[in-house]
């Protein structure tokens, strides 16, 4: 498969491989068209997929780079940029056991560089960027693109300005603002600040990873889709359960599947797609409720502030694929959120954001709801690290405070607690 | 009186090259007809048939989307701003 073009989503009109985002003709999102060139040799390219770097260019054929792969790399070293993805998919037999379910496995992209899946999404645009000679990135971000722009910007050499909502979580702002970039704090809620961005690319000469270059940034999503197929070995699971903000994530790790059994590399189809939101900013999932094709923006108010899109671009996308697969988008409240976190966490070892929350306590909800056939193979997508959002889980356990003696450790609690202490 | 349109790039091809134009009107629909009127290829571009507008373009008075306020009957006052942009950024 070879990039040739961007395609208009909705009226088809193509367009050259540029920063471009949007159709003149009909305001419909562009996004990359591939073409094959002549027979394809399956084993081959497996094969050329498994040895290839342990990061998101192992599957360069998949992905809009012009040029190949931004310079050489192998299993172990990278010679262009931080190397996003290979993250693990962790078996979680002790989640299953609690929500009564056969086989979950916990895609943890909080294994990522700067702790998001967003490493993967910008280490395809940055080098798309480069290819077009652009030298400064740019983004508007609810933080964890903030961290990976601002990131892969200090690791390549080049100028950014990231731009956030100023009520961010101080851990993703202080993560941001280490890497040197041009922070940008504005005074609104992120559909403001996005709305400023789009204005902004139009007079400047900069690469607005998620507006000019969200074509080739979204691309960067279906390595998470390839990575659980080959993670698996070569099979695609029953079933997704992953968070929706724009719904750029969701809709393309259904693309990455598609275009592995397009092409033979994987047998079956598509996996149900079930779409995770916060009650606080669920636009997508209210429009699922009632059966709209379309959603109303929302202003949004919750903890899960990575999610907190009340004006998501690929809405109506992620409906029709939530239909298309027999899935479902649900919301979850800001408690069920930090009770799904401590269960993630107490199941797994496995520390989510606030937004793994919101899928882990999807998961948890279509599981008492009976929604999920227990002989399911499910995936949870875990999109970022729980250091992101400590104020989520303040206070939601003890600490024992001792003197540094026998009697004092015996006097207190702490000797009771967990299941293999006995005194 | 008088209403600043703010036109994003994508649109520009289609209105002579402007990056901003000078409209009557009391209301975002009436600013839009204005519009229309001086720039008749705007119309097919970001309106469907019936006069809504497409479902991938944005409206803001005054940076607030118009979806927040009364959609196309939002009141405009003298002097304001309207802005038309893409919807499909971000995330």
């Amino acid at each position: 498969m070879k990039a040739d073009k961007l395609r208009c989503k909705e009226c088809g009109t193509d367009y050259p491989l540029e920063a471009l985002f949007v159709c003149d003709r009909c305001f419909g999102p562009l996004e990359v068209h591939y073409s094959h060139d002549g027979e394809l040799d399956v084993p081959g390219l497996r094969r050329r997929i498994q040895g290839g770097p342990q990061n998101v260019w192992r599957y360069a054929d998949f992905l809009p780079l012009v040029g190949g792969p931004p310079g050489p790399s192998n299993r172990l070293a990278s010679r262009a940029g931080l190397p996003a993805g290979c993250t693990p998919l962790i078996r979680a037999d002790r989640l299953a056991e609690r929500l009564g379910l056969r086989e979950v496995w916990v895609k943890n992209d909080a294994a990522n560089p700067t702790h998001s899946f967003k490493d993967r999404v910008v280490a395809v645009a940055a080098a798309r960027a480069k290819e077009l000679g652009y030298d400064v990135l740019a983004c508007a971000s609810t933080g964890n693109l903030a961290n990976a722009v601002a990131a892969q910007a200090a690791a390549l050499g080049l100028r950014s300005y990231v731009f956030i909502p100023s009520n961010l979580e101080e851990q993703k702002i202080i993560a941001t603002g280490v890497y040197g970039t041009n922070l940008v704090s504005v005074r609104g809620n992120y559909d403001d600040v996005n709305r400023l961005c789009t204005e902004l690319s139009a007079d400047r000469d900069w690469a607005f990873v998620n507006v000019n270059m969200r074509p080739y940034y979204a691309e960067g999503s279906k390595t998470l889709a390839y990575e659980i197929a080959e993670q698996l070995g070569w099979e695609i699971p029953d079933r997704i359960v992953a968070p929706i903000a724009s719904g750029s994530l969701y809709t393309k790790i259904a693309r990455g599947f598609q275009e592995w059994i397009d092409i033979g590399l994987v047998e079956g189809s598509l996996p149900v797609m079930n779409g995770a939101q916060a009650s606080g900013c669920s636009p997508v999932a209210n429009a699922f409720a009632a059966g709209q094709e379309f959603c109303q923006p929302v202003k949004p108010d919750t903890i899960a502030k990575s999610l907190a899109i009340g004006n998501p671009a690929d809405g109506p996308y992620a409906l029709d694929l939530a239909k298309r697969t027999g899935g479902r988008i649900d919301s979850v409240t800001d408690t069920e959120i930090r009770e799904a976190i401590g269960l993630l966490a107490q199941t797994t070892g496995v520390f989510t954001e606030t937004a793994g929350g919101v899928t882990t306590a999807v998961l948890r909800k279509l599981a008492e709801r009976g929604d999920i056939d227990p002989e399911e193979r499910v995936v949870l997508v875990i999109t970022g690290d729980g250091l992101k959002t400590l104020d989520a889980v303040r206070g939601s356990y003890t600490t024992h405070e001792i003197d540094p003696s026998v009697e004092s450790f015996e006097a207190s609690a702490a000797h009771l607690t967990g299941d293999a202490v006995s005194a | 009186m008088s209403v600043t349109v703010k036109i994003p790039t994508q649109l520009r091809s289609s209105a002579g090259g402007a990056a901003e134009a000078s409209v009557e009107g009391e209301t975002v629909a009436k600013v839009l007809d204005g519009l229309y009127a001086q720039f008749a290829e705007l119309r097919e571009r970001i309106a469907e048939g019936d006069g809504s507008l497409r479902r991938f373009v944005n409206v803001y008075v005054g940076g607030e989307d118009i979806r927040f306020l009364a959609g196309l009957e939002t009141p405009v006052a003298d002097g304001g701003e309207i802005t038309i942009l893409p919807a499909v950024a971000g995330g």
